[in-house]
């Protein structure tokens, strides 16, 4: 893993990477809504709205992802110092604050024609919105530092911290009697979904985590040629 | 311990010399309070209801309008630096500012609260609920509000940034702080959300300490 953590070799790795990644990421998008819209039945109970569940699931999944991944880059951030850590973790904030809002939006859009209301202040929904709360303090706090090097070092802390919740946030339809119905996949029996669901929802999922993967690339690499810039600035004024 | 002491002492004193800022926040905490009767209309069994929450909400609002003081003129005078040269464990060194910053803030609002309680008209027996979950919360805020402080250190703004990524955390106290107290008013057991918050603060003792010198070090170096 330390191969790649120069920044030379990550340019050169995802050069390579990305035109791939965005490119599965387009086709799997369009398979997921070509059976998402088309292709799947509606549900007995929820009618045509469940075909909103196969962009709230994944980017639900993403969301808590995203954030696993930012407190995983700071704390190798922390540890060992490695700047393309520290540049990951600031990338992946804002992906992350995208897709819970997604998450957001998309769960007020379902519930206001299933639960008859846009929000509920039920477990599951407050702990997200606590974690799109994280995400924008972390991004507060990367930039208010005149000093970059500063501000990656609180962030990163930050973002551990803020990891407490990510558990509160999967187990909360478990541990508390919510509205929010349970999980219906990641169960240790067969998952609670009929396979002509299951499908968009996959490929759904697969589109988000190879787009979440794309972005990530573009991210990181626009922050290290906005490094270089500033180095060969300072090298030509000083 | 002499040291500690004498770290609680010093920082004591500082507060004492410079009182105008202890008093600062208490009198925004009751000028918080007072605000909401006006501007909820003053129906006594409205107010009732919201009592618990209103003191509470006001309650953390004052603890964060001081926090970023916490170690702010110790850094910018370099004491802080000599502090974390010492041998003397920097844990412990924490420990002390952030039961310093209890004592001048908490507690008063400890204080006071059963006063404001009587003018929102809580139910009589909420009081010894609200005290008790004050007693075990609001040191929790001054032990989470540490580690804010310790990451806000140095940067611009830095009164806003440590509500903003602070106040996100401490959610839980307000919960389980409100639900024990209006739970009281109907008379219904309290214990879960009292051990609740006691666990948090046992929790937040050991481990919010650490977590602030592991950033002082971080950030002063």
């Amino acid at each position: 893993m330390h191969k790649f953590a120069n920044p030379g070799q990550f340019t050169k790795l995802s050069t390579r990477v990305l035109p791939w990644t965005s490119s599965f990421a387009a086709v799997c998008f369009l398979f997921g809504l070509y059976f998402g819209i088309f292709d799947s039945p509606a549900d007995y109970q929820q009618g045509e709205t469940v075909r909103i569940m196969y962009v709230h699931v994944p980017a639900a999944w993403m969301s808590l992802l995203t954030y696993s991944l930012m407190a995983a880059a700071s704390a190798s951030f922390l540890i060992w110092k490695h700047s393309l850590a520290d540049i990951a973790a600031r990338s992946l904030a804002p992906i992350g604050a995208a897709f819970t809002a997604i998450t957001l939006i998309t769960g007020a859009l379902w519930g206001q024609p299933m639960w008859g209301t846009w929000w509920v202040w039920d477990a599951r929904l407050t702990s997200v919105l606590v974690l799109f709360f994280l995400y924008l303090g972390y991004m507060a706090l990367v930039n208010a530092f005149d000093d970059p090097e500063k501000g990656s070092k609180a962030a990163a802390v930050l973002a551990l911290i803020g990891f407490v919740n990510v558990p509160i946030i999967k187990f909360s339809v478990d541990w508390w009697n919510t509205l929010h119905q349970p999980a219906s996949l990641s169960r240790l029996d067969a998952p609670a979904i009929d396979i002509s669901m299951l499908t968009p929802l996959l490929f759904m999922a697969l589109a988000f985590k190879l787009l979440l993967i794309s972005i990530l690339i573009i991210k990181m690499r626009t922050i290290l040629i906005e490094k270089r810039i500033e180095a060969k600035q300072l090298l030509k004024s000083g | 311990m002499k040291k500690f002491l004498a770290l609680v002492q010093r920082d004591l004193i500082l507060v004492y010399r410079s009182a105008n800022d202890a008093w600062v926040v208490l009198f925004f905490f009751v000028i918080a309070v007072t605000l909401f009767p006006l501007g909820i209309g003053p129906d006594p069994g409205v107010l009732q209801q919201l009592s618990g929450g209103i003191i509470w909400i006001c309650a953390l609002l004052s603890a964060m309008l001081s926090l970023d003081g916490v170690f702010q003129s110790d850094f910018d005078d370099g004491s802080l630096d000599q502090m974390i040269l010492t041998s003397y464990p920097l844990e412990l060194l924490v420990l002390g500012k952030c039961f310093v910053h209890w004592l001048t803030t908490g507690f008063p609002i400890l204080l006071i609260s059963p006063v404001l309680a009587t003018m929102l008209n809580m139910n009589l027996d909420s009081y010894s609920t609200l005290l008790i979950t004050m007693l075990l919360g609001t040191p929790t805020i001054s032990l989470m509000g540490g580690v804010g402080a310790a990451l806000v250190l140095g940067s611009r703004r830095s009164g806003v940034l440590v509500s903003l990524i602070i106040l996100p955390l401490i959610i839980p106290i307000l919960i389980f702080s409100v639900a024990a107290i209006n739970a009281s008013g109907e008379g219904v057991e309290i214990s879960s959300a009292v051990k609740l918050l006691g666990a948090l603060l046992i929790i937040s003792s050991v481990f919010c300490p650490w977590a602030t010198a592991a950033t002082l070090r971080h950030l002063t170096n």
